[in-house]
């Protein structure tokens, strides 16, 4: 295996056993970013003389001892660039951002850093997060390692594809609803989207606040949990983070989950394409072997939750891009990309006087709806397992004039996001065309250990699942 | 108002657009006419619900007013703040005329 395909937790041991040094991983993972980005195309900003830098101070303070303070020291990440990295271009993928030097780092970069993290660069995503293809990037189309005639999804669609084609280590997406697992269903990576406000978003360029998460794209379970370890926490700069205590999420995650509640919905298989139900289908065998209870549930049609979704995120996209106006941040308003402006448009009209009650007030009333159902779903289950996505990878343009796309793409994770409940993706299998398949492991608000613990057991079960992209 | 089915109309696009403060072209305003159509009468589903006695959900966090102490600290430099992408002057942002336009 070469430096850079490792994980997390494999990476930590060789540095603390002065196998390799920090500077080592960097340089194999610059090189294998020379070798496949012309392909991929992961990268809307890449940081290596910066990586480098900080790669030999890395390997310094690791000479001194094992650090037990910087868990992440010297190991090279890759950052969604919705992030705002102080120093470092943050564009959003957006031409009116192409020039935005923040002056400030996001609060969950700032714990990376501290944890001693490298940023290799940040990666492509659709503009504003406005999508599920990574090809409504006002820059260009991220190509998926699987097959790179296929998009990576999106919009954490840069992280996803570095992460499957071993870029780098670890990444950092943001989802408001299916943006860091609907593209490592599509990538084969391990997604987490946590409950909202277990995770700051300050300093996330703001899409939908009131389901905006940011979190995980790993190779392995066990690295969504220690990257969450240290992402997770109220800053007291995002009043919806939550102050619940932060759990060590990676401490037991092989506990046994004999007699544990797994629910399922026919509604969530029915929407999803025969070779994609039939695979998750397989793992909930899986999980039954393992001790768990499998237990078929009714929930909400997912129908509904595209509709409400929709109204919801039009009008917050409309009130958050409002302070684009050309003064404070780059250029002005006649440099939005298509999508950005259908998406304004469509909320401005959802909030405008006399249509207000009628759209958003409405989808707010049915997202009650949804909360009270998951609500007695989980009195029912501990956890629902399902597919991520409706299908795998599509191939390129599938996104062009389909204004409803990523929302159709998104159906299956737009309810539980609606409801703020964390959710994983996993690896579950391969389609016929050797595309990866995606699982998604829901649990209640604040249940990200039992999600963890459920995901883990499922990966230690499936090894052969365990193979990378030939690219 | 606009029933649910009615396609928007070309004026009621361009209302929109100036609400958001967007300039759209004629090929923009026949365009997000009908997408926005399509998208408002899929979204019309909702009403197939009935929300009659149900409170709306603003936020999913439980939390409420929030608070924490004034406390002062130093600004930000205004090497800093000021990103290459940003027009300015002496240290200043750069507005376009806003007073004195013939409009």
């Amino acid at each position: 295996m070469k430096l850079n395909q490792l994980s997390i937790i494999e990476v930590q041991k060789g540095l603390r056993r002065r196998v390799f040094s920090s500077l080592d991983l960097v340089n194999s993972c610059i090189q294998r970013i020379n070798q496949v980005e012309p392909k991929i195309k992961s990268f809307v900003t890449l940081c290596d003389k910066e990586a480098l830098e900080s790669a030999k101070k890395a390997d310094q303070l690791l000479k001194d001892g094992s650090r037990e303070d910087k868990p992440f020291l010297g190991i090279p990440f890759s950052v969604k660039d919705n992030f705002c990295t102080k120093g470092i271009k943050t564009t959003a993928s957006a031409n009116i951002l192409k020039d935005y030097v923040p002056p400030y780092s996001a609060t969950v970069i700032n714990k990376l850093l501290e944890a001693g993290a490298i940023i290799m660069g940040k990666t492509n995503m659709d503009a504003w997060a406005h999508g599920s293809s990574t090809e409504t990037s006002d820059f260009f189309t991220t190509h998926n390692p699987w097959d790179i005639s296929k998009l990576p999804g999106g919009s954490s669609g840069g992280s996803a594809a570095s992460i499957a084609a071993d870029e780098v280590i670890a990444s950092v997406g943001s989802e408001t609803a299916g943006s860091i697992r609907q593209p490592s269903s599509w990538c084969g990576t391990v997604g987490l989207k946590p409950t909202y406000g277990r995770v700051s978003r300050y300093g996330i360029i703001a899409m939908g606040s009131s389901v905006d998460s940011p979190g995980p794209i790993t190779k392995t379970v066990s690295d969504a949990a220690l990257v969450l370890n240290i992402i997770a926490g109220n800053d007291g700069l995002d009043a919806t983070a939550s102050p619940k205590k932060v759990a060590d999420y990676l401490r037991n995650i092989n506990k046994p989950i004999k007699n544990l509640k797994i629910g399922y919905s026919e509604k969530y298989f029915q929407v999803a394409e025969k070779e994609v139900a039939q695979k998750v289908r397989v793992s909930l065998k899986i999980f039954e072997k393992l001790g768990a209870q499998i237990k078929e549930i009714k929930l909400f049609d997912p129908q509904y939750a595209i509709a409400v979704y929709t109204i919801l995120q039009r009008s917050e996209v409309s009130s958050n891009l409002g302070r684009y106006d050309g003064i404070r941040y780059g250029l002005d308003r006649t440099h939005f990309g298509e999508e950005a402006k259908r998406r304004i448009m469509l909320g401005t009209y959802c909030l405008s006087a006399g249509y207000y009650d009628a759209y958003y007030l409405k989808a707010l009333k049915v997202r009650t709806i949804i909360c009270r159902d998951f609500e007695r779903a989980f009195s029912e289950v501990d956890l629902i397992v399902g597919p991520t996505s409706p299908s795998t990878a599509l191939p390129l343009g599938s996104s062009k004039n389909h204004p409803m796309f990523g929302e159709v793409a998104d159906v299956l994770v737009e309810p539980s996001t609606i409801a703020g409940l964390p959710g994983l993706n996993i690896n579950c299998g391969f389609s016929n065309g050797g595309l990866p398949i995606g699982m998604q492991i829901i649990g209640p608000q604040f249940a990200e250990k039992l999600v963890l613990n459920a995901g883990y057991l499922f990966e230690q079960s499936t090894p052969d699942l365990k193979i990378k992209p030939k690219i | 108002m606009i029933g649910p089915m009615d396609k928007l109309t070309p004026e009621q696009v361009k209302n929109i657009a100036k609400l958001a403060k967007l300039e759209l072209n004629d090929i923009e305003v026949k365009k997000f006419g009908k997408q926005l159509s399509e998208t408002i009468s899929y979204v019309d589903k909702l009403n197939e619900i009935d929300t009659s006695n149900i409170d709306p959900t603003n936020q999913v966090s439980g939390l409420k007013n929030v608070f924490r102490e004034d406390i002062i600290k130093p600004s930000l430099d205004l090497s800093d703040v000021i990103s290459p992408g940003n027009h300015t002057t002496g240290g200043y942002f750069k507005v376009k005329l806003i007073l004195n336009k013939n409009k």
